[in-house]
């Protein structure tokens, strides 16, 4: 699998010009690194970046790199590769709704090309793609590590399991309509518990 | 000590080393990419697989620690098997493309590939392409061929200490980067051309320009500063192409700085080839040695020797300075001096000039103080061998620095950027941790020595070392010399004694010279000199000087000639010949030789031999090679305690141009563009 548009750095033009904590996560940021000791001050990196992506609406700028890696004086390359090698971190701009579908095995026996299908031919989308009001962008993912309730669609942080096409079709138009959608297993199983 | 068994053979080994090192010591070869004695074990390329009793699969002996008993195997199927399917997979990705690549013939993959590969590839799939990566005028990148040994990331981690290199992306994606591409800012970086074990890290400047087995190498040693890097010149026809780093634990260990890698290309450029005199409309005309010489004699008898002043440059070896010198003596003239900066030192006492604990003493101290000294422009191997003591590990190993802030990526004590500040060193806070050292290392540089404060700075650093050190065979008080011929020329004693203390530049400047013999010496402001001095340039390059002097007299570089230089240890090296002097030029003491017979005056010395006879009679220490002898510490007898607040500055401003080599470099000059602009 090749690597996802979403790690690719993402164009000048949609780049911001400046990136700094705002005061609350300034004050998260600075409980983090007092928990590590100050040799490993790399420590703080990931939990640092993940505040920066939630504020930055899903995805790291440059600028964010630039600036976790000055905060914690540690080597902007430092910063970067630990921004690409994981794959929770966006570096170009993902949409209001980051739909990240799993591919892996057991998913796919369960049915996700179809979760798959549909989710491209309903915002006419390709994998790496965002939609043109910015609303939706389509990522694949490798195994979610919820292969119980498969197939598994990973939406910003929640999980949406035991899908099929009519299920999922009615997620993502609650989501375009700004409703409040049900999280976990779309069906009428509780968790993960065996079906009746 | 464990003793284990490597192929049935027993072998006693020191505690703490690896089974990769076990088996070297028993003098089996095992292949390896990402293992490197100086640099930290990685475990990642997965070719130095050996077989291991009591464990079912092959064991990475790079990063397997030796233990009692353990009875290793390096000539079993499995090996054989493991070490093949290893090279298979590396091989997957990487492109057959040995005949246009630089590293083809030298290259440790082409070269395990024959010893431990298939010989050929089942795979069929498509290989993997990545762009190329642009990390400066140095680095040329092939990132397709790249096998992610990660010695680039390490070797800037560890050994540059700045980190600009590093791995993106994961799995099949992973590329090696600096942070979006940027410039490597490293006085250091070339060494990654070496480490590379593939033609991924190549060099710009040699790129395409020869094959390693068309070249002629010839063992010399590095002049671009004062280290005196031990290095490996190849060379083709007459022209240099490329410099490379010899293993020399006590000095350069195997880095190279990139000026001593990539200045040599200057030395192709704005050569003086022959003799000019300044016309009397001011313009520079070519010239007869035989003009010259007549010129030449009637300046020297007509002057009187009192007003004539003569500086030795900072990149002439011995045996060019003592010829020099010698034909100053029979003319009878005594102004001379080889400090172009004025830097203070003691006549005759040698350990008021040197690095006295020697390079690899850097290992053995328990303190650093470094004073106004840029260690990453003047010295860049000594800078790294300090970071390296300072990392070593459970190591409490105090850095106190004073003066000029830089990068050096180590934790240091600042106390503060001005002469004054040198008194901080008495306060109590520090006093405490400097009195527990009892082997200190003191460094000085060039800049504050330089300045009019240079004899107070001196003198304070050498009571507080003489009050710490009581261990007589230590000797941590270091002076840092910038230049390669500046401690030669000082153990020649190319100094007038009674002169040392005087700033000779400002007497020059005020015109109470007639006469001013430049040799290869071009570190003064000409746009000072008084238009009815008479300026003789005796150099090898059009550089500063040219625009000024009346007379230019052309002489041989470092190259075209055999030399002795003393590094700034002390320790004496021989510069080798590489090829013959640009057109036929003649060495110095052949010239001067042919002034004497111009001016009548008898000659000491008709070969090169009877000059180093004679050189070596008076200074028995030259004919020392590759020794270092180490000089006591003196004391001092009065020490001032008032200093000015005035900001101590590095006497070098651009690491990528010192000297004349350096300046007309293609290459340095483009570093200088690029990378010291980016800071």
């Amino acid at each position: 699998m090749s690597t996802s548009k979403f790690k690719i750095i993402a164009e000048e033009q949609s780049q911001p010009l400046t990136f700094n904590f705002s005061s609350e996560n300034l004050t998260k940021a600075k409980k983090i690194i007092k928990m590590y000791p100050s040799n490993f001050k790399e420590s703080s990196i990931m939990p640092l970046l993940s505040i920066a992506q939630a504020q930055n609406h899903g995805w790291l700028p440059k600028k964010a790199i630039e600036y976790v890696s000055n905060f914690i004086e540690v080597p902007e390359i430092k910063v970067l590769e630990i921004a690409t090698f994981y794959s929770m971190y966006n570096l170009s701009p993902v949409g209001k709704f980051h739909i990240e579908v799993c591919t892996t095995t057991p998913c796919m026996l369960r049915g996700s090309d179809p979760m798959l299908d549909l989710c491209k031919k309903k915002f006419g989308l390709e994998i790496g793609g965002i939609t043109e009001d910015g609303l939706f962008s389509l990522g694949r993912v490798e195994c979610l590590g919820a292969c119980v309730n498969a197939p598994v669609v990973k939406i910003n942080e929640n999980y949406y399991e035991d899908l099929d096409s009519e299920s999922l079709n009615k997620l993502l138009d609650g989501l375009k309509m700004n409703k409040k959608v049900k999280i976990g297993p779309q069906s009428k199983r509780k968790g993960s518990e065996p079906v009746k | 000590m464990p003793k284990i068994f490597i192929n049935e053979k027993p072998i006693k080994v020191d505690d703490g080393i690896t089974v990769l090192q076990a088996c070297e010591i028993a003098g089996i070869e095992i292949p390896r990419f990402c293992y490197h004695e100086r640099l930290s074990i990685a475990g990642n390329c997965r070719m130095c697989l050996v077989e291991m009793e009591n464990s079912l699969k092959p064991v990475a002996s790079c990063a397997m620690p030796v233990a009692e008993g353990m009875k290793i195997k390096t000539n079993t199927k499995m090996v054989e098997k493991a070490r093949k399917g290893v090279m298979e997979f590396l091989l997957i990705n990487h492109p057959l493309d040995c005949p246009i690549c630089d590293q083809g013939g030298e290259c440790d993959l082409q070269d395990q590939a024959m010893a431990y590969g298939k010989g050929f590839s089942r795979f069929v799939e498509k290989k993997r392409a990545v762009k190329d990566k642009h990390l400066g005028p140095l680095i040329k990148t092939h990132m397709t061929r790249c096998i992610h040994c990660t010695r680039c990331v390490r070797f800037s981690e560890e050994v540059a200490g700045n980190s600009q290199l590093g791995t993106i992306g994961r799995g099949e994606d992973t590329e090696i980067t600096s942070y979006l591409e940027k410039t490597i800012d490293s006085e250091l970086s070339g060494n990654v051309i070496d480490l590379c074990p593939v033609g991924a890290l190549t060099s710009k400047p040699y790129a395409f320009v020869a094959r390693p087995w068309e070249l002629k190498k010839t063992n010399s040693i590095d002049v671009f500063d004062a280290v005196g890097s031990n290095i490996r010149l190849d060379s083709k026809g007459d022209k240099i192409l490329r410099v490379l780093p010899r293993i020399n634990e006590d000095i350069n260990e195997e880095w190279i700085s990139d000026k001593t890698r990539f200045a040599y290309d200057g030395l192709n450029h704005q050569r003086i080839d022959r003799f000019y005199v300044r016309d009397s409309n001011g313009d520079i005309q070519e010239s007869s040695e035989e003009t010259v010489l007549k010129l030449l004699k009637s300046k020297f008898s007509e002057t009187d020797k009192k007003k004539i002043f003569s500086f030795c440059g900072n990149l002439v070896d011995c045996e060019s300075i003592f010829s020099f010198k010698s034909f100053l003596k029979k003319i009878n003239s005594n102004n001379f001096d080889c400090r172009q900066d004025n830097s203070f030192f003691i006549p005759k006492k040698r350990s008021s000039y040197l690095f006295n604990s020697t390079i690899s003493g850097i290992d053995d101290s328990d303190l650093c103080v470094i004073v106004g000294s840029d260690l990453r422009k003047e010295a860049p191997i000594i800078g790294a061998r300090l970071r390296k003591k300072s990392l070593e590990k459970d190591n409490n190993y105090p850095v106190i620095r004073i003066g000029y802030k830089y990068d050096l990526s180590i934790n240091t004590i600042e106390l503060g950027n001005s002469y004054s500040s040198i008194l901080n060193l008495q306060k109590n806070m520090y006093k405490k941790l400097i009195s527990k050292a009892k082997k200190p290392l003191f460094i000085i540089g060039q800049g504050p020595l330089c300045s009019p404060e240079g004899e107070e700075i001196f003198n304070y650093i050498l009571s507080i070392h003489n009050s710490l050190v009581k261990d007589v065979s230590w000797n941590g008080f270091n002076i840092l010399q910038n230049y390669s011929g500046r401690v030669g020329a000082l153990d020649l004693e190319f100094y007038n004694n009674k002169t040392t203390k005087r700033n000779n530049i400002k007497d020059i400047y005020n015109g109470n010279y007639k006469v001013l013999y430049l040799f290869d010496a071009d570190e003064i402001d000409f746009s000072k000199i008084p238009e009815d001095t008479f300026v003789i340039y005796h150099g090898h390059h059009g550089d500063k000087a040219v625009s000024r002097a009346d007379v230019i007299i052309p002489m041989p570089c470092f190259t075209e000639k055999e030399g002795i230089y003393v590094n700034l240890e002390g320790r004496v090296q021989i510069s080798r010949q590489i090829k013959m002097p640009i057109s036929d030029v003649e060495h110095s003491w052949e010239f001067f030789n042919k002034l004497l017979i111009e001016m009548g005056i008898e000659r000491d010395y008709n070969s090169l031999q009877e000059l180093r006879n004679l050189m070596f009679n008076q200074y028995p220490n030259l004919m020392k090679i590759n020794e270092c002898k180490s000089e006591k510490m003196f004391k001092v007898r009065s020490v001032k305690r008032s200093f000015s607040k005035n900001d101590i500055l590095s006497n070098i401003s651009n690491f990528y141009m010192t000297d004349s080599v350096s300046r007309n470099s293609p290459t340095m000059s483009s570093c200088s563009l690029e990378i010291n602009n980016n800071i």
